[in-house]
């Protein structure tokens, strides 16, 4: 097992910058997604890391070692590839144990540590079937069989869920997190999907455009978005933004919004007046007849247990998560209340989080 | 299960479809099946039977033609064949009916045998070749690769006999006019282009992950293409060789051109295959039927990859 370090990493391929200026740190045991849309460097970056790409420039070190430049054939990393990549003409005890064939392990050996293998993945029974016939779940395991039978430094893995059925994704999210806590294996994982990164991670990359927008344990993705893009990707429906023009104070307390005055985390630092937008999560919202905040409801999306009511304010649409138990009527007047202490604010210009008492304050929740 | 269902199906067709297309083919074959049954027929008649009019299609079957193909002869006096003991094989005997002896083996088994070599040779070559190259270009980026593959196919564009002046003047340069070697080069350049065309669509169609996954699992390159590409494209390939070996093997232009002894091939050989009095054409039926045996055995063993050669890229797994 081991830490991957990776410094100022650059990918370019002629004009198009895939992955720009990125640097994090997996410590060793430690279960990293890499979560963003499709091209945005995320599949990118792991196949450096993997050796299947080489870096511009920067720097990737596994265990203190740069292997930047070194082949992927020596870096002792299994990877798990989003079509899983089962060699269609060996049966699947032949695919488990291809890896350890290359590094000349006695075939004893290969058959005890397959089947070893095999049975922490619960696949004993299908070992000598072949992989054409297999189904989705058997498939995926069978790829995770090659990947961990060696006993790799880390495991990279390129939405590996991707081709799967919802209902069996989430099996395969359980069983993998479960795989990672009984195996501590340092695991790198790309996906778009938030809830895989969500559930399976102790670290979320969040990229855009070839730059990690945000980089920290999914609470404090989740709570504390470091950019508009961030609030706006994760969490759904995503994080609501009241946009609004002024001016802010270090030790400000509250905004103006339209005339109305609202409480928030306090601001550490100083803003010239400009374009602002005060980030609201819809759990963070409540009905409150008495608000000075009002809109008229636009819409409601039943969903069981509560229900997503959408409501037109003079600043947009505000999406709120609330109980199930009220019925809405479309255009009726309502009272909005924001739950001052989880409010973000971001700069329009740069997309930027305001510092505030919400990035210094508790580390948890 | 209602008249209607089974009138509206969009997909299936329909019994007349089936009949009048079953119809056509099996019009086909026989059509392209009668010149080659005609060549079986005449290899085993005698060379009186061969020319007679009407043709005849009963007849006294004989080896004459298959015994003519492999011995040159002399015409003796009868007294002189009396003389002689007992016949030692068939041969000797239909040929002493001819008044004539057996004085040595024809060269339709040396051409034949320089036919295999040439043929496999370069088979052989251009599938190496054309498989490397293919996979160069499928997955690398090569500068020009479309130019150089627009270059490589550019080679077919021109009837052998355009450059066979040039060939010719060149091969007697270099001291490859009839030589095997002189040969199989040539036809391996010609085969080449079709190789690496057709290996190319093979091979872009299996997947980059699969060599990827190969090398993370501590494999090099070359290890990755030899154990898990190779086997993936043994259709592809199988397809390949049989298309070059059909086109090495039939090839004549070049050979009457380029050959006329020691590495003569058998096509330019058969027709100059003369009997008594003209042409023998059972002798050269013959000939023709024995030279048709390897290709037959290959296209029947591989004709499953042949099929899918031919639609290739037109269906995806």
């Amino acid at each position: 097992m081991a830490e991957i370090r990776v410094k100022n990493l650059r990918k370019a391929f002629g004009e198009f910058v895939a992955v720009e200026d990125s640097s994090f740190t997996v410590a060793d045991g430690e279960f990293l997604a890499l979560l963003g849309p499709s091209g945005c460097g995320k599949t990118t970056t792991l196949r450096m890391i993997a050796g299947l790409e080489l870096p511009t420039s920067g720097q990737i070190f596994l265990d203190g070692e740069d292997v930047s430049f070194n082949r992927a054939s020596a870096r002792d990393i299994a990877f798990v590839f989003q079509l899983f990549a089962l060699y269609p003409h060996m049966n699947v005890r032949k695919n488990i144990g291809f890896p350890l064939l290359s590094q000349g392990v006695p075939k004893v050996e290969i058959k005890a540590r397959v089947e070893e293998t095999a049975k922490l993945l619960q696949i004993s029974h299908i070992l000598e079937k072949s992989v054409s016939g297999l189904a989705g779940g058997d498939r995926q395991r069978v790829a995770l069989g090659r990947a961990i039978v060696r006993r790799p430094k880390c495991f990279l893995m390129d939405e590996p869920l991707g081709t799967l059925d919802a209902e069996f994704r989430e099996v395969m999210v359980h069983e993998l997190r479960e795989l990672h806590n009984r195996i501590h294996a340092t695991t790198v994982y790309v996906t778009h999907d938030q809830h895989e990164a969500m559930a399976m991670a102790d670290k979320i990359a969040v990229m855009n455009h070839g730059i990690i927008e945000q980089f920290g344990t999914p609470q404090e993705i989740y709570n504390r978005p470091a950019s508009m893009y961030v609030a706006d990707f994760i969490g759904s429906p995503p994080m609501n933004f009241l946009k609004f023009t002024a001016g802010v104070q270090k030790g400000a307390r509250s905004v103006l919004l339209e005339g109305v005055e609202i409480a928030l985390p306090e601001v550490h630092q100083n803003l010239a007046p400009g374009e602002l937008a005060l980030g609201v999560r819809p759990e963070h919202i409540r009905f409150s007849d008495g608000s000075a905040l009002r809109g008229s409801v636009y819409g409601a999306e039943y969903l069981g247990t509560n229900q997503i009511v959408a409501v037109e304010t003079g600043k947009g649409l505000l999406k709120a998560r609330v109980s199930a138990d009220r019925t809405f009527k479309i255009g009726e007047t309502v009272g909005l209340e924001l739950n001052s202490e989880k409010l973000s604010l971001f700069e329009c210009a740069s997309g930027r989080a305001v510092l505030s008492s919400l990035h210094t304050e508790a580390r948890h929740g | 299960m209602s008249t209607a269902n089974t009138a509206h199906s969009v997909v299936e067709p329909s019994l007349m479809t089936k009949r009048i297309a079953g119809a056509i083919v099996i019009l086909y074959a026989i059509i392209t099946m009668v010149p080659l049954a005609w060549i079986f027929l005449t290899s085993f008649k005698s060379p009186p039977d061969s020319i007679s009019y009407p043709p005849k299609i009963v007849f006294q079957p004989t080896l004459e033609g298959y015994c003519n193909l492999f011995t040159t002869r002399t015409r003796q006096t009868p007294d002189y064949i009396q003389s002689l003991g007992a016949p030692t094989s068939t041969c000797d005997e239909i040929t002493r009916n001819r008044n004539m002896v057996i004085a040595g083996p024809s060269n339709y088994w040396p051409r034949f045998q320089n036919s295999l070599i040439i043929a496999f040779g370069s088979t052989f070559l251009a599938v190496f070749l054309g498989t490397l190259s293919a996979y160069g270009f499928s997955r690398f980026k090569v500068p020009l690769a479309d130019d150089l593959l627009f270059f490589i196919l550019s080679t077919r564009m021109m009837p052998p006999i355009a450059v066979a002046i040039p060939i010719y003047l060149m091969y007697r340069q270099l001291g490859l006019s009839d030589t095997a070697l002189g040969m199989i080069l040539l036809y391996t350049a010609v085969n080449v282009s079709l190789a690496v065309w057709l290996l190319k669509g093979f091979i872009d169609e299996i997947p980059r992950e699969y060599e990827e996954a190969a090398m993370i699992d501590g494999y090099t390159r070359l290890q990755a293409f030899r154990k898990v590409v190779l086997p993936q494209a043994t259709t592809g390939i199988a397809a390949t060789a049989i298309f070059c070996l059909i086109f090495a093997w039939n090839e004549y232009a070049f050979a009457v051109l380029l050959t006329s002894g020691a590495a003569q091939t058998a096509p330019p050989f058969i027709p100059t295959i003369i009997g008594e009095g003209g042409q023998d054409w059972p002798a050269v039926a013959a000939g023709t039927t024995i030279f048709l045996v390897p290709i037959l055995v290959f296209t029947i063993l591989l004709r499953k990859q042949l099929l899918r050669g031919i639609t290739f890229g037109a269906v995806r797994k």
